[in-house]
């Protein structure tokens, strides 16, 4: 078999003493770089390519250390996001939900283990479906048009819809609160600036790590302050449990499921981790409603999901890199330059031109998944001690990493000012009772949304029927649809 | 008129070596203003490994990053913060001076807020079509839009009022049709329009020369026309431009860099030097060539001039256009 013949020659290029040197080394700075709130994969890729370049390595191995960079940060992130209800980078943030209630408990090292599993599973099972479906997932992903997205990023709004959990109008302010923020910058379709006050900083949008950074981990350090002044804080319970077999069993199909939407929605170009994590972890909720669902209060099904998807995504953004020259993500946007300062140019010509870079990236992916596996489950231990570290030691560190995250961004200090601005302003929607998702998300999916049915209605003229039109757009509304009102319909039926 | 340049290129170059001695850099970087990756970061490698392997740094400048607003966010750094640092080289494209042209790169801000020093290179536009579309020259296309120009699907990798949209609009504009009519749609990046070009959702994609090399190649796009003054050399010379078929659609992308508007005239003259000593070694070229830009020499005064006149000229294309009054 074709596929096979080229998986060894793949092998034969990834199993080199220096490349599996790389794979590791990759993965292992790729987690630490994931698990410091603020620098995330982007970030990792940016800083070790020009090193990658001037080390003078073969482009195959220069590769194969970014990419290792990149899925190791994938898994890295959700370190920080389940111990500090920080997330470590933008896929991260779904983790928190339920990852940090478990930690809350006692139960860090188990939400450690399992979302190192489950992110193995995402990205094993994410690089099969690569391996045998990559060309044919090229062609679909760029039939998919301004309309399927625009249904797309409804779909994803109506899963978030479930996340609304006791109190629904709290939520939609959150998501609306997203989407003003969403509306910041030059705007595209008119070339007008839009609510920038004149400042530059502003001109491309907001930031999505700013955003992120500042509330999650500025607000979470005003929490953890505000207890240390009333006095009190209480150390989080470390606790001893692990894994068991029966846990993995319990969300393999969880597992399954969120493998499979979050490789899709990452082989789209322009949709990436943090909306694959989003729609793995509605879709999960949606089919846990009414079967024991304690859904972000630590339930072991709402940690899996999004792991599993963001993992599964990093993955799927690979193939329109590697078959069309089209990157996914940021990230392989990045990695995509990385090809071309190796005179290397991506496209559909790759794999048959150069079968070496290719698929030898391809199989160190599966080394290197292998190695993070092997590398995080003994380290968890250790990392979980971290919640043994004093509050007043903790503090200070959880706020020199995200200042220097940030600056590291934009080499600009308005983002810190930014970034406080809105860590004090999520302090005080915390305190009001609304959660931060939804705001992260209504910003992420707003900005899609808007610029989507923006084409679209540019491509028809401004006639709306453009958005029912083709297949795979009766197919997304009817999911839509059927999100919305299954569980009512079942609820009715059971009666 | 090109003996011209060249005589005052050489001019300009001899009295800046003259002058180079009094100043020495201490640790120069170059600031792209945009994320890892894209253009300004390829216009900065460029600078930085091209300078090593001239031998004009011992070694590659580092590198940094200040993205935002196509360059204004540096922009305005450097002119509120450094403005007279000699040791820090901004890279800029004809997509900064656009903006500037539109007043977009901050209050009160012009081209006269910098000092242009040097130039990396040049990329052209490039009219680009689905492999099996219906039209082989631009002369059939162009027919086809006049037909009915609002059912006509053109995108691009930039907003309305970026150099994509331009180049789009001065295609247009060239056949006898109101820019204003067109129908534009706007992706993120080049990556992005190209995708939906290939996907058949835009019909056209006015792009660059730089970034279609692998999928012409593949048989999956084909070039209607380059939107250069000339044929281009080597791999691409056989595809016409759009001059040659009777439009005058010309969109150069200017690549280069600029240092603070207050830097004193020694450390100006002195990088100016320097890129005429790095236009004349062919591993410089080699560095400017491996990244898909065509070789195009410019530095110290006469750059400057020549930036002022592109301003000048965006500024009045940028109000044909209706994008500012």
């Amino acid at each position: 078999m074709d596929v096979l013949h080229y998986l060894s020659i793949g092998f034969s290029v990834a199993l080199t003493p220096l490349n599996l040197g790389l794979v590791l080394a990759g993965c292992f700075i790729g987690t630490l770089i994931g698990s410091l709130p603020g620098i995330g994969p982007i970030n990792g890729v940016a800083i070790l390519l020009p090193l990658a370049y001037s080390v003078g390595l073969p482009p195959e191995s220069a590769l194969i250390l970014l990419a290792g960079v990149y899925y190791g940060a994938e898994y890295g992130g959700r370190i920080s996001s389940i111990l500090l209800n920080v997330p470590g980078d933008a896929g991260a943030i779904m983790t928190t939900l339920d990852g940090y209630p478990m930690a809350k408990r006692g139960e860090g090292g188990r939400a450690l283990a399992l979302s190192a599993v489950s992110s193995f599973f995402g990205s094993m099972g994410a690089l099969l479906l690569m391996v045998i479906f990559a060309p044919l997932l090229s062609k679909l992903a760029i039939q998919f048009g301004p309309s399927e997205y625009v249904w797309l990023m409804i779909f994803a709004f109506t899963c978030l819809a479930t996340m609304v959990g006791k109190r629904p109008i709290k939520t939609v302010v959150g998501v609306v609160i997203g989407l003003l923020f969403a509306t910041v910058g030059i705007d595209s379709g008119t070339g007008i600036l839009r609510f920038t006050m004149g400042i530059p900083n502003l001109f491309d949008g907001v930031d999505f790590l700013v955003v992120v950074i500042g509330m999650f981990a500025i607000s979470e350090v005003l929490i953890l302050l505000e207890s240390w002044a009333r006095n009190d804080l209480k150390l989080t319970p470390v606790g001893k449990s692990f894994i068991s077999f029966s846990d993995i069993m319990a969300v393999k199909w969880v597992i399954l499921r969120s493998t499979l939407s979050g490789f899709l929605i990452g082989v789209l170009p322009g949709t990436g981790a943090s909306i694959a994590s989003a729609v793995a972890y509605g879709t999960e909720k949606r089919f846990a409603e009414g079967k024991d669902d304690h859904f972000g209060d630590g339930d072991i099904r709402g940690l899996a999901a999004p792991e599993a998807a963001n993992n599964a995504s990093a993955a799927g953004s690979m193939v329109p890199m590697l078959t069309l020259g089209i990157p996914g993500s940021g990230t392989t946007a990045i990695l995509l330059g990385a090809l071309l300062m190796f005179n290397i140019t991506p496209g559909p010509l790759l794999f048959e031109q150069q079968p070496n870079i290719a698929w030898g990236l391809i199989a160190s992916m599966f080394i290197g998944n292998i190695a993070l596996l092997v590398m995080n489950l003994p380290l968890i231990g250790l990392f979980v001690r971290l919640l043994s570290i004093k509050q007043s030691y903790l503090v200070p560190i959880i706020v020199m990493l995200t200042f220097v995250g940030i600056y590291s961004i934009h080499g600009d200090t308005f983002d810190l000012f930014f970034m406080i601005v809105l860590g004090v302003f999520a302090f005080i929607l915390r305190k009001l009772g609304f959660s931060l998702a939804p705001v992260i998300l209504g910003l992420v999916l707003g900005e899609v949304l808007e610029e989507n049915l923006r084409r679209a209605l540019s491509i028809s003229g401004g006639d709306w029927s453009i958005l029912l039109n083709g297949t795979m757009t009766y197919v997304l509304a009817f999911a839509t649809v059927a999100a919305l009102t299954a569980p009512r319909i079942l609820k009715a039926l059971k009666k | 008129m090109k003996s011209n340049i060249a005589s005052l290129l050489l001019v300009g170059g001899l009295t800046a070596a003259l002058n180079a001695s009094a100043f020495e850099p201490n640790k120069p970087t170059c600031i792209a203003p945009a994320k890892p990756g894209g253009g300004f970061d390829l216009t900065c490698r460029i600078l930085s490994t091209g300078f090593a392997k001239a031998e004009i740094t011992k070694i590659p400048m580092a590198v940094t990053f200040m993205p935002g607003g196509i360059g204004a966010v540096a922009y305005n750094y450097i002119n509120s913060t450094t403005p007279d640092d000699p040791n820090k080289l901004v890279a800029f494209s004809s997509g900064s001076l656009l903006n500037i042209a539109q007043g977009k790169f901050g209050k009160g801000l012009d081209e006269n807020n910098a000092r242009w020093v040097g130039t990396a290179g040049v990329d052209y536009g490039a009219i680009l079509v689905k492999a099996d579309a219906p039209w082989n020259t631009l002369g059939e296309l162009v027919d086809d839009i006049k037909k009915d120009p609002s059912k006509f699907v053109l995108g691009a990798g930039g907003g309305v009022g970026s150099q994509d949209w331009m180049k789009a609009a001065i295609l247009m504009k060239s056949s006898g049709v109101d820019p204003k009519k067109m129908r534009y749609v706007a992706y993120e990046g080049g990556g992005e329009a190209l995708a939906a070009l290939l996907g058949g959702h835009i019909k056209v994609f006015p792009g660059d020369v730089g970034e279609m090399e692998g999928l012409v190649e593949s048989g999956k796009v084909k070039v209607l026309g380059i939107m250069s003054p000339e044929r281009l050399k080597g791999k691409f010379s056989k595809y016409p431009t759009a001059i040659e078929q009777g439009y005058d659609a010309e969109w150069t992308i200017l690549r280069g860099y600029y240092l603070g508007p207050k830097v004193s005239d020694e450390a100006y003259n002195y990088w100016a030097a320097q890129f005429q000593t790095a236009y004349k070694n062919p591993a410089f070229e080699q560095v400017v060539v491996d990244q898909n830009l065509v070789p195009f020499n410019m530095s110290g005064q006469v750059l400057d001039s020549y930036i002022k006149e592109r301003v000048a000229y965006m500024r009045g294309l940028a109000k044909e256009a209706g994008l500012i009054k």
